[in-house]
Protein backbone atom coordinates (compact mmCIF):
# COMPACT_ATOMS: atom_id res chain seq x y z
CA UNK A 1 0.00 0.00 0.00
CA UNK A 2 1.49 3.43 -1.05
CA UNK A 3 2.34 5.66 1.75
CA UNK A 4 -0.33 8.47 2.30
CA UNK A 5 1.17 12.18 2.36
CA UNK A 6 -2.32 13.98 2.98
CA UNK A 7 -5.24 12.59 4.68
CA UNK A 8 -8.31 14.62 5.27
CA UNK A 9 -10.98 13.41 7.67
CA UNK A 10 -14.52 15.43 7.61
CA UNK A 11 -13.13 18.60 7.93
CA UNK A 12 -15.83 21.55 8.09
CA UNK A 13 -15.14 25.15 7.26
CA UNK A 14 -17.57 28.10 7.63
CA UNK A 15 -16.50 31.82 7.46
CA UNK A 16 -17.90 34.00 10.80
CA UNK A 17 -18.22 37.27 10.23
CA UNK A 18 -20.36 39.30 12.73
CA UNK A 19 -23.61 39.34 10.77
CA UNK A 20 -23.28 35.82 8.86
CA UNK A 21 -21.72 32.65 8.96
CA UNK A 22 -20.59 31.47 5.24
CA UNK A 23 -19.90 28.01 4.83
CA UNK A 24 -16.86 27.46 2.59
CA UNK A 25 -16.42 23.68 3.23
CA UNK A 26 -18.56 20.39 4.16
CA UNK A 27 -17.69 17.61 5.75
CA UNK A 28 -14.54 16.97 3.04
CA UNK A 29 -12.62 13.88 3.47
CA UNK A 30 -9.36 13.11 0.91
CA UNK A 31 -6.38 11.07 0.39
CA UNK A 32 -3.76 11.58 -1.70
CA UNK A 33 -0.94 9.40 -1.74
CA UNK A 34 2.89 9.36 -2.81
CA UNK A 35 3.91 10.35 -5.94
CA UNK A 36 0.19 11.85 -6.98
CA UNK A 37 -0.47 14.25 -9.00
CA UNK A 38 -3.87 15.57 -8.26
CA UNK A 39 -5.47 18.45 -9.59
CA UNK A 40 -8.60 20.12 -7.48
CA UNK A 41 -10.85 21.98 -9.67
CA UNK A 42 -13.90 23.33 -9.08
CA UNK A 43 -15.72 26.90 -9.46
CA UNK A 44 -14.85 30.34 -7.84
CA UNK A 45 -15.78 30.32 -4.30
CA UNK A 46 -15.91 26.58 -4.03
CA UNK A 47 -12.93 26.21 -1.13
CA UNK A 48 -10.20 25.66 -3.16
CA UNK A 49 -8.06 27.95 -1.18
CA UNK A 50 -9.81 27.54 2.06
CA UNK A 51 -8.82 24.06 1.73
CA UNK A 52 -5.18 24.39 1.18
CA UNK A 53 -4.72 27.25 3.75
CA UNK A 54 -5.91 24.92 6.36
CA UNK A 55 -3.89 21.96 4.97
CA UNK A 56 -1.10 24.27 5.29
CA UNK A 57 -1.47 25.72 8.40
CA UNK A 58 -2.26 28.78 7.24
CA UNK A 59 -5.66 29.23 8.65
CA UNK A 60 -6.68 27.38 11.61
CA UNK A 61 -8.77 24.07 11.39
CA UNK A 62 -12.20 24.46 12.78
CA UNK A 63 -13.87 20.64 12.22
CA UNK A 64 -12.23 17.80 11.05
CA UNK A 65 -8.72 16.47 11.10
CA UNK A 66 -5.45 16.35 8.65
CA UNK A 67 -2.70 14.29 8.91
CA UNK A 68 0.50 14.99 6.41
CA UNK A 69 2.72 11.92 6.28
CA UNK A 70 0.52 10.00 9.35
CA UNK A 71 1.23 12.87 11.40
CA UNK A 72 -1.64 15.42 13.06
CA UNK A 73 -0.61 18.17 10.50
CA UNK A 74 -0.46 20.24 14.07
CA UNK A 75 2.53 17.98 14.82
CA UNK A 76 4.40 17.59 11.58
CA UNK A 77 7.67 19.42 11.79
CA UNK A 78 9.04 19.46 8.31
CA UNK A 79 7.64 22.11 6.52
CA UNK A 80 10.64 22.53 4.78
CA UNK A 81 9.71 19.25 2.31
CA UNK A 82 6.62 21.29 1.27
CA UNK A 83 6.87 24.15 -1.63
CA UNK A 84 4.03 26.00 -1.76
CA UNK A 85 3.01 28.85 -4.64
CA UNK A 86 0.08 30.69 -3.43
CA UNK A 87 -2.76 32.69 -5.88
CA UNK A 88 -1.42 35.92 -5.21
CA UNK A 89 1.92 35.87 -5.17
CA UNK A 90 2.80 38.45 -7.20
CA UNK A 91 -0.02 41.07 -5.77
CA UNK A 92 2.65 41.73 -2.75
CA UNK A 93 5.49 41.53 -5.10
CA UNK A 94 4.99 45.00 -6.54
CA UNK A 95 6.92 47.75 -5.27
CA UNK A 96 9.28 44.94 -3.06
CA UNK A 97 13.02 46.26 -2.92
CA UNK A 98 14.85 42.68 -3.74
CA UNK A 99 16.38 41.03 -5.96
CA UNK A 100 14.89 38.12 -8.03
CA UNK A 101 17.95 35.94 -6.67
CA UNK A 102 16.93 36.79 -2.68
CA UNK A 103 13.30 36.17 -3.65
CA UNK A 104 14.06 32.72 -5.14
CA UNK A 105 16.92 32.04 -2.12
CA UNK A 106 14.45 32.65 1.22
CA UNK A 107 12.75 29.39 -0.23
CA UNK A 108 15.16 28.01 1.25
CA UNK A 109 15.08 30.02 4.85
CA UNK A 110 13.18 26.76 6.84
CA UNK A 111 15.13 24.08 5.38
CA UNK A 112 18.91 26.41 6.51
CA UNK A 113 17.76 26.95 10.00
CA UNK A 114 18.18 29.14 12.35
CA UNK A 115 21.03 31.54 12.41
CA UNK A 116 22.43 29.85 9.32
CA UNK A 117 23.50 31.95 6.61
CA UNK A 118 23.09 30.90 2.18
CA UNK A 119 26.31 28.78 1.53
CA UNK A 120 27.94 29.02 -2.15
CA UNK A 121 25.78 25.25 -2.21
CA UNK A 122 22.79 27.44 -1.71
CA UNK A 123 23.76 29.38 -4.51
CA UNK A 124 24.57 26.61 -7.21
CA UNK A 125 21.46 25.36 -6.70
CA UNK A 126 19.81 28.85 -7.20
CA UNK A 127 21.36 28.86 -11.12
CA UNK A 128 19.75 25.35 -11.18
CA UNK A 129 16.14 26.54 -10.54
CA UNK A 130 16.61 29.34 -12.67
CA UNK A 131 17.97 27.31 -15.59
CA UNK A 132 14.77 25.09 -14.77
CA UNK A 133 12.48 27.74 -15.21
CA UNK A 134 14.24 29.49 -18.27
CA UNK A 135 14.80 32.75 -15.88
CA UNK A 136 18.72 33.37 -15.68
CA UNK A 137 18.15 36.61 -17.38
CA UNK A 138 16.53 37.93 -14.62
CA UNK A 139 18.72 36.84 -12.06
CA UNK A 140 19.48 40.38 -10.78
CA UNK A 141 16.47 42.20 -11.65
CA UNK A 142 14.31 44.03 -9.34
CA UNK A 143 11.50 41.99 -8.67
CA UNK A 144 8.82 44.83 -8.77
CA UNK A 145 9.76 45.60 -12.27
CA UNK A 146 9.07 41.70 -13.82
CA UNK A 147 5.48 41.43 -15.11
CA UNK A 148 3.13 39.08 -13.72
CA UNK A 149 4.06 36.07 -15.50
CA UNK A 150 7.76 36.29 -14.84
CA UNK A 151 6.84 37.36 -11.00
CA UNK A 152 4.58 33.89 -10.98
CA UNK A 153 7.97 31.96 -12.32
CA UNK A 154 10.09 33.36 -10.06
CA UNK A 155 7.89 32.61 -6.71
CA UNK A 156 7.21 28.96 -8.85
CA UNK A 157 11.25 28.71 -8.25
CA UNK A 158 11.12 29.54 -4.73
CA UNK A 159 8.82 26.39 -4.25
CA UNK A 160 11.16 24.35 -6.55
CA UNK A 161 14.68 25.25 -4.47
CA UNK A 162 14.68 23.39 -1.58
CA UNK A 163 13.91 20.27 -3.72
CA UNK A 164 10.41 19.52 -1.96
CA UNK A 165 8.37 16.37 -1.88
CA UNK A 166 5.51 17.69 -1.58
CA UNK A 167 4.33 20.54 -4.38
CA UNK A 168 1.26 22.73 -3.31
CA UNK A 169 -0.08 24.88 -6.43
CA UNK A 170 -2.80 27.11 -5.90
CA UNK A 171 -3.27 28.90 -9.53
CA UNK A 172 0.35 28.86 -10.47
CA UNK A 173 0.16 29.44 -14.16
CA UNK A 174 -1.82 32.48 -13.93
CA UNK A 175 -1.06 35.55 -16.39
CA UNK A 176 1.70 33.07 -17.86
CA UNK A 177 1.85 32.89 -21.45
CA UNK A 178 1.03 29.57 -23.83
CA UNK A 179 5.13 28.64 -24.18
CA UNK A 180 5.74 29.14 -20.57
CA UNK A 181 2.97 26.97 -19.40
CA UNK A 182 3.40 24.39 -21.29
CA UNK A 183 7.30 24.31 -20.25
CA UNK A 184 5.63 24.41 -16.31
CA UNK A 185 3.61 21.41 -16.84
CA UNK A 186 6.89 19.88 -18.59
CA UNK A 187 8.24 20.67 -15.14
CA UNK A 188 5.49 19.34 -13.05
CA UNK A 189 6.01 16.09 -14.93
CA UNK A 190 9.57 15.59 -14.61
CA UNK A 191 8.62 16.04 -10.58
CA UNK A 192 5.89 13.60 -10.80
CA UNK A 193 9.12 10.64 -12.20
CA UNK A 194 10.88 11.58 -9.26
CA UNK A 195 7.66 10.78 -6.82
CA UNK A 196 6.95 14.33 -5.71
CA UNK A 197 3.90 14.66 -4.20
CA UNK A 198 1.95 17.28 -6.65
CA UNK A 199 -1.63 19.21 -5.45
CA UNK A 200 -2.51 21.45 -8.30
CA UNK A 201 -5.46 23.99 -7.71
CA UNK A 202 -6.46 25.39 -11.65
CA UNK A 203 -9.40 26.33 -13.57
CA UNK A 204 -7.46 24.73 -16.53
CA UNK A 205 -9.55 21.80 -16.93
CA UNK A 206 -8.08 20.90 -20.57
CA UNK A 207 -4.26 20.34 -19.06
CA UNK A 208 -5.31 19.06 -16.21
CA UNK A 209 -7.01 15.84 -17.70
CA UNK A 210 -3.67 15.26 -19.60
CA UNK A 211 -1.55 16.01 -17.15
CA UNK A 212 -2.67 15.25 -13.84
CA UNK A 213 -3.51 11.13 -12.79
CA UNK A 214 -6.04 12.32 -10.23
CA UNK A 215 -9.00 15.11 -10.26
CA UNK A 216 -10.90 16.04 -7.00
CA UNK A 217 -13.78 18.42 -7.98
CA UNK A 218 -14.95 20.73 -5.02
CA UNK A 219 -17.43 23.07 -4.14
CA UNK A 220 -18.37 22.77 -0.83
CA UNK A 221 -18.17 19.13 -0.91
CA UNK A 222 -16.37 17.31 -2.45
CA UNK A 223 -17.96 16.35 -4.87
CA UNK A 224 -15.78 13.94 -7.10
CA UNK A 225 -12.43 12.03 -6.72
CA UNK A 226 -11.30 9.61 -9.42
CA UNK A 227 -8.65 9.44 -11.78
CA UNK A 228 -8.48 11.62 -14.86
CA UNK A 229 -10.09 8.84 -16.62
CA UNK A 230 -12.77 8.82 -14.85
CA UNK A 231 -13.23 12.42 -14.86
CA UNK A 232 -12.87 12.94 -18.48
CA UNK A 233 -15.94 10.20 -18.85
CA UNK A 234 -17.96 12.18 -16.61
CA UNK A 235 -21.33 13.28 -18.16
CA UNK A 236 -22.26 16.98 -18.91
CA UNK A 237 -25.00 17.02 -16.24
CA UNK A 238 -22.47 15.78 -13.76
CA UNK A 239 -19.80 18.46 -14.52
CA UNK A 240 -22.77 21.02 -14.58
CA UNK A 241 -24.01 19.85 -11.17
CA UNK A 242 -20.41 20.90 -9.80
CA UNK A 243 -19.92 23.75 -11.23
CA UNK A 244 -23.38 25.10 -11.21
CA UNK A 245 -23.62 26.22 -14.80
CA UNK A 246 -23.90 24.02 -17.87
CA UNK A 247 -20.40 22.82 -18.58
CA UNK A 248 -19.39 20.38 -21.14
CA UNK A 249 -15.85 19.30 -21.95
CA UNK A 250 -14.48 19.27 -25.61
CA UNK A 251 -11.52 18.23 -27.79
CA UNK A 252 -9.26 20.29 -29.44
CA UNK A 253 -6.67 17.80 -31.38
CA UNK A 254 -4.82 16.73 -28.13
CA UNK A 255 -6.09 18.91 -25.55
CA UNK A 256 -9.13 18.89 -24.15
CA UNK A 257 -11.16 22.20 -22.86
CA UNK A 258 -13.59 22.78 -20.39
CA UNK A 259 -16.18 25.14 -22.47
CA UNK A 260 -19.53 26.46 -21.38
CA UNK B 1 34.99 70.11 15.16
CA UNK B 2 37.49 67.70 14.47
CA UNK B 3 39.90 69.61 17.65
CA UNK B 4 36.85 69.34 19.61
CA UNK B 5 36.59 65.95 19.10
CA UNK B 6 40.28 65.32 20.09
CA UNK B 7 39.77 67.62 22.92
CA UNK B 8 36.27 66.90 25.10
CA UNK B 9 35.69 64.26 26.01
CA UNK B 10 31.36 64.56 25.62
CA UNK B 11 31.91 65.36 22.06
CA UNK B 12 33.67 62.15 21.56
CA UNK B 13 31.02 60.37 23.31
CA UNK B 14 28.51 62.16 20.83
CA UNK B 15 30.29 61.47 17.98
CA UNK B 16 30.43 57.75 18.83
CA UNK B 17 27.13 57.68 19.69
CA UNK B 18 26.06 59.47 16.59
CA UNK B 19 27.81 56.94 14.36
CA UNK B 20 25.99 53.91 16.07
CA UNK B 21 22.89 55.39 15.57
CA UNK B 22 23.34 56.20 11.70
CA UNK B 23 23.99 52.51 11.55
CA UNK B 24 21.36 50.47 13.42
CA UNK B 25 18.70 53.14 12.66
CA UNK B 26 18.56 52.90 8.81
CA UNK B 27 19.55 49.10 9.06
CA UNK B 28 16.61 48.38 11.16
CA UNK B 29 14.77 51.09 9.16
CA UNK B 30 15.08 48.88 6.09
CA UNK B 31 12.35 46.25 7.48
CA UNK B 32 10.42 48.91 9.26
CA UNK B 33 9.87 50.50 5.87
CA UNK B 34 9.26 47.57 3.44
CA UNK B 35 6.75 45.67 5.99
CA UNK B 36 4.85 49.20 6.29
CA UNK B 37 5.21 50.10 9.58
CA UNK B 38 7.23 53.45 9.31
CA UNK B 39 4.62 54.78 11.77
CA UNK B 40 5.72 52.59 14.44
CA UNK B 41 9.20 53.86 15.14
CA UNK B 42 7.13 57.22 15.50
CA UNK B 43 4.47 55.53 18.15
CA UNK B 44 7.59 54.07 19.85
CA UNK B 45 9.81 56.97 20.30
CA UNK B 46 6.85 58.76 21.96
CA UNK B 47 6.40 55.85 24.29
CA UNK B 48 9.86 56.20 25.08
CA UNK B 49 9.18 59.86 25.75
CA UNK B 50 6.81 58.55 28.48
CA UNK B 51 9.21 56.71 30.17
CA UNK B 52 11.40 59.35 30.33
CA UNK B 53 8.90 61.54 31.91
CA UNK B 54 8.31 58.46 34.54
CA UNK B 55 12.18 58.27 35.04
CA UNK B 56 12.60 62.04 35.53
CA UNK B 57 9.65 62.30 37.82
CA UNK B 58 10.76 59.35 40.08
CA UNK B 59 14.08 61.11 39.86
CA UNK B 60 12.07 64.35 41.11
CA UNK B 61 10.50 62.34 44.29
CA UNK B 62 13.27 59.78 45.01
CA UNK B 63 16.73 61.28 46.32
CA UNK B 64 18.31 58.67 43.93
CA UNK B 65 19.06 59.35 40.12
CA UNK B 66 17.13 57.44 37.67
CA UNK B 67 18.97 57.23 34.33
CA UNK B 68 15.79 57.93 32.18
CA UNK B 69 17.33 56.25 29.18
CA UNK B 70 16.36 52.74 30.90
CA UNK B 71 12.63 53.45 31.81
CA UNK B 72 12.89 55.16 28.29
CA UNK B 73 13.69 51.82 27.26
CA UNK B 74 11.61 49.69 29.82
CA UNK B 75 8.59 51.94 27.96
CA UNK B 76 9.56 51.48 24.55
CA UNK B 77 9.67 47.80 25.30
CA UNK B 78 6.58 48.05 26.59
CA UNK B 79 5.08 50.02 23.94
CA UNK B 80 6.40 47.42 21.20
CA UNK B 81 4.81 44.56 23.16
CA UNK B 82 1.64 45.97 23.00
CA UNK B 83 2.20 46.98 19.42
CA UNK B 84 1.99 43.81 18.31
CA UNK B 85 -0.72 42.33 20.62
CA UNK B 86 -3.11 45.66 19.48
CA UNK B 87 -2.46 44.37 15.79
CA UNK B 88 -3.46 41.09 16.24
CA UNK B 89 -6.73 42.01 18.29
CA UNK B 90 -7.87 45.00 15.07
CA UNK B 91 -6.81 42.52 12.74
CA UNK B 92 -8.03 43.93 9.72
CA UNK B 93 -7.60 47.55 11.17
CA UNK B 94 -3.31 46.41 12.11
CA UNK B 95 -2.82 50.42 12.13
CA UNK B 96 -5.39 51.93 14.36
CA UNK B 97 -2.26 49.69 16.94
CA UNK B 98 -0.17 52.80 16.25
CA UNK B 99 -2.25 55.72 16.93
CA UNK B 100 -3.65 54.13 20.46
CA UNK B 101 -0.26 53.64 21.68
CA UNK B 102 1.36 56.99 20.67
CA UNK B 103 -1.58 58.91 22.04
CA UNK B 104 -1.04 56.44 25.38
CA UNK B 105 3.13 57.56 25.55
CA UNK B 106 2.24 61.01 24.73
CA UNK B 107 -0.33 61.10 27.42
CA UNK B 108 1.81 59.07 29.77
CA UNK B 109 5.06 62.11 28.91
CA UNK B 110 2.60 65.10 29.86
CA UNK B 111 1.31 63.47 33.36
CA UNK B 112 5.14 62.76 34.51
CA UNK B 113 6.49 66.24 33.44
CA UNK B 114 3.24 67.77 35.18
CA UNK B 115 3.88 66.24 37.90
CA UNK B 116 7.69 66.44 37.81
CA UNK B 117 7.12 69.74 37.43
CA UNK B 118 7.53 70.86 33.69
CA UNK B 119 10.25 71.22 31.00
CA UNK B 120 13.45 71.65 32.05
CA UNK B 121 16.80 71.71 29.83
CA UNK B 122 17.44 68.10 30.09
CA UNK B 123 13.85 67.18 28.46
CA UNK B 124 14.78 69.74 25.26
CA UNK B 125 17.51 67.56 24.95
CA UNK B 126 15.90 64.22 24.90
CA UNK B 127 12.98 65.98 22.52
CA UNK B 128 15.74 67.48 19.84
CA UNK B 129 18.77 65.94 20.58
CA UNK B 130 22.00 67.18 22.05
CA UNK B 131 25.40 66.92 20.97
CA UNK B 132 26.71 67.93 24.93
CA UNK B 133 24.04 65.36 26.99
CA UNK B 134 25.73 61.53 26.29
CA UNK B 135 27.46 60.52 29.23
CA UNK B 136 30.26 57.61 29.48
CA UNK B 137 27.01 55.62 31.10
CA UNK B 138 25.12 56.27 27.91
CA UNK B 139 27.58 55.67 25.46
CA UNK B 140 28.08 52.73 26.87
CA UNK B 141 24.07 51.12 27.13
CA UNK B 142 23.90 53.00 23.08
CA UNK B 143 27.00 50.49 22.25
CA UNK B 144 25.63 47.58 23.89
CA UNK B 145 22.66 47.92 22.25
CA UNK B 146 23.96 49.13 18.77
CA UNK B 147 25.76 45.08 19.25
CA UNK B 148 22.11 43.32 19.85
CA UNK B 149 21.07 44.87 16.90
CA UNK B 150 23.84 43.78 14.80
CA UNK B 151 24.50 40.01 15.97
CA UNK B 152 20.23 39.90 15.72
CA UNK B 153 20.05 40.99 12.05
CA UNK B 154 23.34 39.32 10.70
CA UNK B 155 22.09 36.15 12.48
CA UNK B 156 18.89 36.45 11.34
CA UNK B 157 18.75 38.06 8.02
CA UNK B 158 17.44 35.62 5.85
CA UNK B 159 14.20 35.04 8.58
CA UNK B 160 13.61 38.92 8.72
CA UNK B 161 13.83 38.68 4.90
CA UNK B 162 11.14 36.03 5.07
CA UNK B 163 8.66 37.47 7.27
CA UNK B 164 8.77 40.65 5.24
CA UNK B 165 8.54 39.96 1.81
CA UNK B 166 6.12 37.42 2.36
CA UNK B 167 3.87 36.72 5.98
CA UNK B 168 2.15 33.69 4.13
CA UNK B 169 4.95 31.93 3.21
CA UNK B 170 7.04 32.53 6.17
CA UNK B 171 3.63 30.73 7.99
CA UNK B 172 3.48 27.94 5.72
CA UNK B 173 7.33 27.38 6.44
CA UNK B 174 6.39 27.56 9.85
CA UNK B 175 9.24 30.19 10.23
CA UNK B 176 9.07 30.90 14.45
CA UNK B 177 6.70 33.33 15.82
CA UNK B 178 9.21 35.10 18.08
CA UNK B 179 10.95 36.87 14.88
CA UNK B 180 8.10 39.18 15.02
CA UNK B 181 7.84 40.05 18.63
CA UNK B 182 12.43 39.99 18.86
CA UNK B 183 11.91 42.19 16.12
CA UNK B 184 9.70 45.13 17.76
CA UNK B 185 11.84 44.42 20.55
CA UNK B 186 15.03 45.34 18.90
CA UNK B 187 13.36 48.48 17.07
CA UNK B 188 12.37 49.73 20.36
CA UNK B 189 16.05 49.40 21.70
CA UNK B 190 17.18 51.29 18.87
CA UNK B 191 15.06 54.40 19.27
CA UNK B 192 16.06 54.14 22.89
CA UNK B 193 19.68 54.47 21.34
CA UNK B 194 19.30 56.81 18.56
CA UNK B 195 17.52 59.46 20.42
CA UNK B 196 20.08 61.03 22.48
CA UNK B 197 21.48 62.56 19.41
CA UNK B 198 18.39 62.58 17.09
CA UNK B 199 15.81 63.70 19.78
CA UNK B 200 12.72 61.49 20.46
CA UNK B 201 10.62 63.71 17.99
CA UNK B 202 12.69 62.82 14.97
CA UNK B 203 13.99 59.60 15.49
CA UNK B 204 12.06 57.81 13.42
CA UNK B 205 13.32 60.17 10.51
CA UNK B 206 16.81 58.30 10.91
CA UNK B 207 14.91 54.79 10.58
CA UNK B 208 13.05 55.65 7.80
CA UNK B 209 14.12 59.01 5.61
CA UNK B 210 17.43 56.69 4.51
CA UNK B 211 15.96 53.90 3.01
CA UNK B 212 13.15 56.35 1.65
CA UNK B 213 16.07 57.63 -0.28
CA UNK B 214 18.07 54.32 -1.12
CA UNK B 215 14.92 52.94 -2.53
CA UNK B 216 15.08 54.96 -5.26
CA UNK B 217 18.58 53.84 -6.67
CA UNK B 218 19.10 50.30 -5.74
CA UNK B 219 17.50 46.63 -6.85
CA UNK B 220 18.29 44.34 -4.62
CA UNK B 221 17.17 44.30 -0.42
CA UNK B 222 21.46 44.13 0.01
CA UNK B 223 21.99 47.17 -1.52
CA UNK B 224 18.98 49.25 0.02
CA UNK B 225 20.05 48.06 3.20
CA UNK B 226 24.09 49.07 2.63
CA UNK B 227 23.17 52.03 0.86
CA UNK B 228 20.33 53.08 3.89
CA UNK B 229 23.39 53.01 5.72
CA UNK B 230 25.88 54.85 3.83
CA UNK B 231 22.77 57.81 3.99
CA UNK B 232 22.47 57.67 7.60
CA UNK B 233 25.79 57.92 8.56
CA UNK B 234 26.40 60.57 5.94
CA UNK B 235 23.53 62.33 7.45
CA UNK B 236 24.25 62.57 11.23
CA UNK B 237 27.83 62.71 10.65
CA UNK B 238 27.23 66.17 8.44
CA UNK B 239 24.18 67.13 10.88
CA UNK B 240 26.72 66.54 13.70
CA UNK B 241 29.22 69.29 12.40
CA UNK B 242 26.35 71.63 11.00
CA UNK B 243 25.31 71.36 14.57
CA UNK B 244 28.70 72.03 16.11
CA UNK B 245 29.11 75.17 14.36
CA UNK B 246 26.08 76.56 14.28
CA UNK B 247 25.23 75.77 18.07
CA UNK B 248 21.29 74.17 17.90
CA UNK B 249 20.27 70.74 18.35
CA UNK B 250 21.86 67.85 15.76
CA UNK B 251 18.24 66.66 15.61
CA UNK B 252 16.99 69.00 13.12
CA UNK B 253 20.15 69.28 11.23
CA UNK B 254 20.41 65.12 10.78
CA UNK B 255 16.71 65.28 9.70
CA UNK B 256 17.16 68.17 7.13
CA UNK B 257 20.56 66.69 5.50
CA UNK B 258 18.55 63.28 5.18
CA UNK B 259 16.05 65.19 3.73
CA UNK B 260 18.40 66.97 1.15
CA UNK B 261 19.81 63.25 0.47
CA UNK B 262 16.45 61.99 -0.19
CA UNK B 263 15.52 65.00 -2.87
CA UNK B 264 18.96 64.43 -4.43
CA UNK B 265 18.25 60.92 -4.99
CA UNK B 266 14.53 61.69 -6.14
CA UNK B 267 16.23 63.94 -8.81
CA UNK B 268 18.67 61.45 -9.80
CA UNK B 269 16.09 58.81 -10.32
CA UNK B 270 14.11 61.89 -12.68
CA UNK B 271 17.47 62.11 -14.47
CA UNK B 272 17.38 58.65 -15.45
CA UNK B 273 19.28 56.06 -13.26
CA UNK B 274 16.62 53.50 -13.69
CA UNK B 275 15.85 51.16 -10.24
CA UNK B 276 16.87 48.21 -12.77
CA UNK B 277 19.68 49.95 -14.42
CA UNK B 278 23.34 49.17 -15.18
CA UNK B 279 24.15 52.00 -12.61
CA UNK B 280 22.32 50.89 -9.77
CA UNK B 281 24.56 48.24 -9.42
CA UNK B 282 27.69 50.78 -9.23
CA UNK B 283 25.72 52.31 -5.90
Amino acid sequence: MSEAIFELKNISYTYKDKLEHTPALKNINLKIDKGDFVALVGPNGSGKTTLIKLILGVMKLQKGEIYIKGDNHQKYASWQEIGYVSQKSNSFAKGFPASVSEVILSGLTKQKGLFKRFSRKDKKRLEEVLELLDIQDLKDKNISSLSGGQTQRVFIARALINRPSILVLDEPTVGIDNQHVKEFYDVLLKLKKQSVTILLVTHDIGVVVDHANEVACLNGHLHFHGTNHEFKNLGEAELSKIYGFPLQLVSHDHDRECCV
Amino acid sequence: MIQALLEYEFIRYSFISGVIAGLIAPLVGTFIVIRRLSLIADALSHVTLGGIAFGVYLSSIFTVTINPLITGIIFSIMGALGIERLRSVYKHYQELAIPIIMSLGIAIGIVFLSLADGFNQDLFGYLFGSISAVSINDLLLIAGIGLIVILFIFFLYKELFMVSFDEEYANVMNINKWIYVAFIIVVALVISASMRIVGILLVSALMTLPVASAMRITSSFKQLMIVSVIFGEIAVIAGLFLSFHLNISPGGTIVLVSILILLGTILLNRLGVSRNGSRAQEV
